[in-house]
């Protein structure tokens, strides 16, 4: 491979693949923590403190090495130093385009979809392994979220079956508690899956660049600098993404999250368990929706979750036209030079995303604010009718009362 | 389709995942009942002991499964 010789090249992968384990840290803190930060039983900082210092645990606990991000979905014969640069490109860019519209979407898909694109921009459409794709991409992300609003939405309806008639405050102190613990659970799952796709691909580059043998394990610095990229990630936290979960699906008390919460961890780690990884983004979406279906009377707003399902069906495509435009780019400017060049785009680019996203910043000040769903009709209506109707009946009780005692 | 799905492992999470993932919920939900449920406490005020020992009961089947599935996470168990 031409790699071999060319330290700075590989050295420029290491860092693309690190600002990729940053970026799924900063859009999937949302999965764990957002239902915790909405029912308040966490305050925003002290939730994603929590949330980074167990992804990063989780990054540390399990070690069994997790290459397998691109196997069976591309024909590993044609993997190279550019292609796997240009798939982090296209995992990155759309991390940050969903982040910046603050939509939940799976950062293993993004990543897997940037591989692809480049792969087929590579070596054409027989690099792709299309049942692969389907099988363990595409349909387990229409599979995940169903399995989840079941699961979630039973949990719920029993929770609220048997406290129904339990005082509020007495049910807020203790599912509060039940809450942070099973936030952290899913966090230190999505700890031990996501930190080890990164480590998988900076071990694969580290392999086609001849820095260590073939049969190497995962070098500590690799897991150290993983395990700290995505932490700090977390930390930074993911405003958008938290806010869309925690307040634009559902409107959650803590008997909901909690119900949802364990539902997520329940399935994301019986899922991999039985051989069938599903998403941690799509399964913390589908539970969050099941426990707005579990409780009678809940708004759930179908449009918000519409926008979501239609994001990560379009991401896996999305993601591939940018992977596969970064290779095109590569290619077109040639030898390591390009590599170059599609970093310092990867970085304008990346740049210019931060800056438009300072327009509207979201963060952990206004990260709780009531929804207000712009240009978006369906969910106005949903809205006008379910949740405001308790204000507008508050205040028009303020107002008659004064009159009646005047009377 | 099956080539697609595959329906054998499909069904185990959602059979597990039911079990597990609202059961767990429901269970903790249980012990919340048993400690401040209605007539949870006595005419003294205090929660009588079989409550308690019901709902501590409750929750120590909650923890220990936590703690079992980070024991699972860190022994490589995926």
């Amino acid at each position: 491979m031409e790699a071999v010789t060319e330290p700075l090249l590989l050295a420029v992968v290491v860092l693309t693949a690190l600002a990729f384990d940053f970026t799924n840290g900063f859009h999937d803190t949302g999965n764990a923590m957002a239902t915790s930060i909405a029912t308040r039983a966490l305050k925003p900082k002290q939730a994603v403190l929590l949330s980074a210092s167990l992804n990063l645990v989780g990054a540390f606990l399990s070690l069994t090495v997790a290459a397998t991000i691109a196997k069976g979905i591309v024909d590993a014969g044609i993997i190279t130093l550019d292609v796997v640069l240009a798939g982090l490109v296209g995992g990155i860019v759309w991390n940050l385009v969903t982040w910046l519209f603050g939509i939940p979407s799976s950062s293993s898909h993004a990543l897997i979809g940037g591989v692809v694109g480049a792969a087929l921009a590579a070596a054409g459409t027989s690099g792709v392994l299309w049942s692969g794709l389907a099988a363990k991409v595409l349909i387990p992300a229409l599979v995940a979220p169903l399995v989840a609003i079941l699961v979630g939405s039973i949990g719920t309806r029993l929770v609220m079956h048997f406290t129904r008639d339990v005082p509020e405050d007495q049910n807020e102190r203790m599912f509060r508690w039940g809450q942070i613990g099973s936030a952290s659970l899913v966090s230190l799952a999505h700890g031990t899956n996501d930190a080890q796709k990164s480590m998988g691909i900076i071990l694969l580059a580290l392999i086609a660049a001849d820095a260590v043998p073939e049969d190497s394990g995962v070098p500590f610095w690799v897991v150290l600098s993983c395990a700290l990229a995505m932490a700090i990630g977390t930390y930074l936290g993911g405003w958008r993404v938290i806010r869309t979960l925690g307040k634009g699906l559902v409107e959650l008390e803590s008997r909901q999250g909690m119900a949802a919460e364990t539902s997520s961890a329940a399935v994301i780690l019986l899922s991999s368990h039985f051989g069938y990884s599903l998403s941690t983004t799509h399964v913390a979406t589908g539970s969050i929706l099941g426990s707005g279906v579990g409780k009678k009377g809940a708004a759930v707003r179908w449009s918000v979750a519409g926008r979501m399902f239609m994001a990560w069906l379009i991401t896996v495509p999305a993601a591939g036209l940018v992977g596969a435009a970064a290779y095109g780019l590569d290619v077109l400017v040639g030898g390591t030079a390009g590599s170059y060049v599609v970093f310092a785009v990867l970085v304008a680019v990346s740049f210019g995303i931060w800056l438009w996203s300072r327009r509207e910043p979201v963060g952990h000040h206004n990260v709780n604010d009531e929804w207000e769903p712009e240009a978006d009709n369906e969910s106005i209506v949903a809205e006008s009718v379910v949740d405001h109707d308790m204000e507008l009946l508050t205040v028009a009780a303020d107002h008659e009362q004064p009159r009646e005692e005047q009377r | 389709m099956s080539e697609f799905v595959e329906w054998g492992a499909l069904g185990q999470v959602v059979l597990f995942g039911l079990l597990v993932g609202a059961g767990l919920p429901a269970m903790f939900a249980l012990g919340v009942r048993s400690l401040a449920g209605p007539g949870a406490r006595g005419d003294d005020g205090q929660v009588p002991l079989v409550r308690r020992v019901v709902a501590y009961a409750c929750f120590s089947t909650v923890v220990l499964a936590v703690l079992g599935a980070v024991a699972y996470i860190a022994a490589g168990g995926h």
